[in-house]
């Protein structure tokens, strides 16, 4: 692929990740987030953490799937770092608007309300994976070392749908879809590395 | 800023506030305006019907009302729009938005209430029968969510009580259960979560009986919009939301505390008294504040009141109890 078409798809990509945080803005310097606005930002922050870690997680099979798009992991990082932005501003949500920056008010839902327990939980995960993110740091780990430790990602996006469920009321099935996904991302890895395994074998048994 | 009491007017003289459906019902009003000579050749009550739901006719129109001396003062009132189009009614959809979008639906008219149980002879109340039964009041009252929302709303109707004296309840009659409305191929939105069908809620007779707790028939002085519960529903403003059972079709009177739905679906998290109570957190958040619905995100947390500040009025109904265990 040429440079300048990556530079395009990479602008593409910034604007689309910017623009849920921009229609955020926009609605709250018009006054336009709804009837409950700061229901309208959590929820939308959180949903946006969501679906982009999914896009994040779905670049791998993917590429693995269809060799001709292996050119989308040079985007990984990107929306990456965009879903620890998300993140980032749904955690300040809670700490501004629910708890009023009281760190009494805050020690005391991390530690009762489970839903709060995962979600920081998934934020806590995320932090050392952004903060891992430069070529700099990936050579100064290594290349192993830093992919062993950017699988917590996956332990991150559990914790994040179990906070999804614990949020919602009982016998809401709102995170149904979104559950389903990430699920499948996560179960095609081991899947994919299986039969990879079985065909390398097979190939070799083919070359003796 | 509320400028004099509300109770000094009667909602008539409210400014009719800008009809937040305008858009549709003018597309509605300009495709029936087209098909009009057809409809008169084909039966103009059935093609309206396909157009606009025959309750639209209803929701809107102004009812006759008078002050009453049980409205709360001294609060900004929450819009219309908000009042209308922020709502909890699963049957029509799990998200706010959804009832106001898909209750239009709900057939209210004809529409019939069916009480029970431990009455003197089981009796069906038309619903222009209990709109005459009393004078119609304009009461406003804090409404507080559970999830820790809360608006100020201009309801419309009479002491619950008014209309139990109709129903002749036996002297061993403790509780009142509360059945709304459900048809599945109307409330298509059922399915989106796993609850049991029809929406059940319940009160002790003595709460029944205070008059605080409103036989709820409008809002802002205008027959209920079907989200908001049309044709009939009751508003009990010192519980959380969910106790205030919509579009009523059956009232039954028991010697025990009836099941009631989000109850039965989370007993530790709702329970049947659901008394609005700062002091006691829901597992899942803590009620000690709440989010005052229509202003900005900034200014909307506010401090709960016990008893949704109606102490003066319903403490002494739970004297004695632990308010803890039977939260």
């Amino acid at each position: 692929m040429r440079h300048s078409t990556i530079v395009f798809l990479k602008t593409l990509a910034w604007a689309a990740c910017l623009g849920p945080f921009v229609w955020l803005v926009w609605c709250a310097v018009t006054n336009t987030l709804g009837p409950d606005p700061t229901a309208t930002i959590t929820f939308t922050t959180g949903l946006v953490t969501l679906r982009l870690l999914t896009i994040s997680l779905a670049i791998t099979p993917v590429r693995r799937l269809v060799p001709q798009l292996a050119w989308m992991v040079r985007f990984r990082r990107l929306v990456g770092l965009f879903v620890f932005f998300y993140a980032t501003l749904h955690l300040m949500t809670w700490v501004a608007l629910y708890t009023g920056f009281d760190p009494k008010a805050m020690s005391t839902d991390i530690v009762k309300r489970r839903y709060i327990t995962a979600g920081m939980a998934a934020w806590l995960l995320l932090l050392p994976l952004a903060a891992t993110s430069t070529n700099w740091a990936v050579r100064k780990l290594g290349g192993k070392r830093w992919s062993r430790l950017h699988k917590l990602v996956y332990v991150a996006a559990v914790c994040g749908v179990v906070h999804y469920w614990w949020q919602v009321k009982p016998g809401v099935l709102t995170p149904v879809t979104i559950t389903v996904l990430l699920g499948i991302l996560l179960l095609a890895r081991p899947v994919l590395a299986y039969t990879q395994r079985r065909r390398s074998a097979a190939a070799r048994v083919t070359a003796a | 800023m509320l400028i004099g009491k509300p109770s000094q007017f009667p909602s008539s003289s409210i400014t009719p506030q800008r009809q937040y459906l305008s858009r549709r019902r003018f597309l509605r009003g300009a495709v029936s305006g087209v098909t009009a000579a057809g409809a008169t050749v084909i039966g103009g009550d059935r093609l309206a019907q396909l157009f606009s739901p025959r309750t639209s006719v209803f929701a809107d129109s102004k009812l006759t009302t008078v002050p009453s001396p049980l409205t709360t003062t001294g609060e900004q009132l929450t819009s219309y729009q908000d009042v209308t189009t922020f709502n909890n009614y699963y049957e029509f959809g799990v998200q706010k938005c959804q009832p106001a979008q898909n209750a239009g639906g709900l057939p209210t008219r004809p529409w019939s209430v069916n009480v029970e149980g431990l009455v003197k002879q089981p009796k069906t109340f038309d619903i222009e029968a209990l709109l005459k039964l009393r004078p119609l009041e304009d009461r406003v009252y804090r409404h507080r969510c559970v999830e820790a929302w809360s608006m100020v709303i201009p309801w419309v109707g009479y002491s619950l009580s008014e209309f139990i004296k109709q129903c002749e309840p036996l002297s061993d009659a403790k509780y009142v259960q509360f059945l709304s409305y459900y048809d599945s191929s109307v409330e298509k939105w059922a399915s989106e979560s796993t609850i049991q069908w029809p929406y059940s809620e319940g009160l002790r007779m003595d709460e029944a009986m205070n008059p605080l707790t409103l036989l709820t028939f409008g809002v802002y002085g205008k027959i209920l919009p079907n989200q908001n519960g049309a044709p009939i529903r009751i508003v009990v403003p010192w519980k959380y939301g969910f106790k205030s059972a919509k579009s009523i079709v059956k009232v039954r009177f028991l010697d025990r505390m009836p099941p009631t739905t989000w109850n039965e679906q989370a007993p530790n998290e709702y329970g049947f008294y659901s008394n609005v109570n700062p002091d006691v957190d829901h597992p899942r958040w803590s009620q000690k504040t709440e989010r005052r619905i229509g202003l900005p995100f900034y200014a909307q947390r506010r401090t709960t009141l016990m008893f949704n500040g109606y102490g003066d009025e319903v403490a002494a109904l739970y004297k004695g109890m632990d308010l803890r265990k039977d939260f």
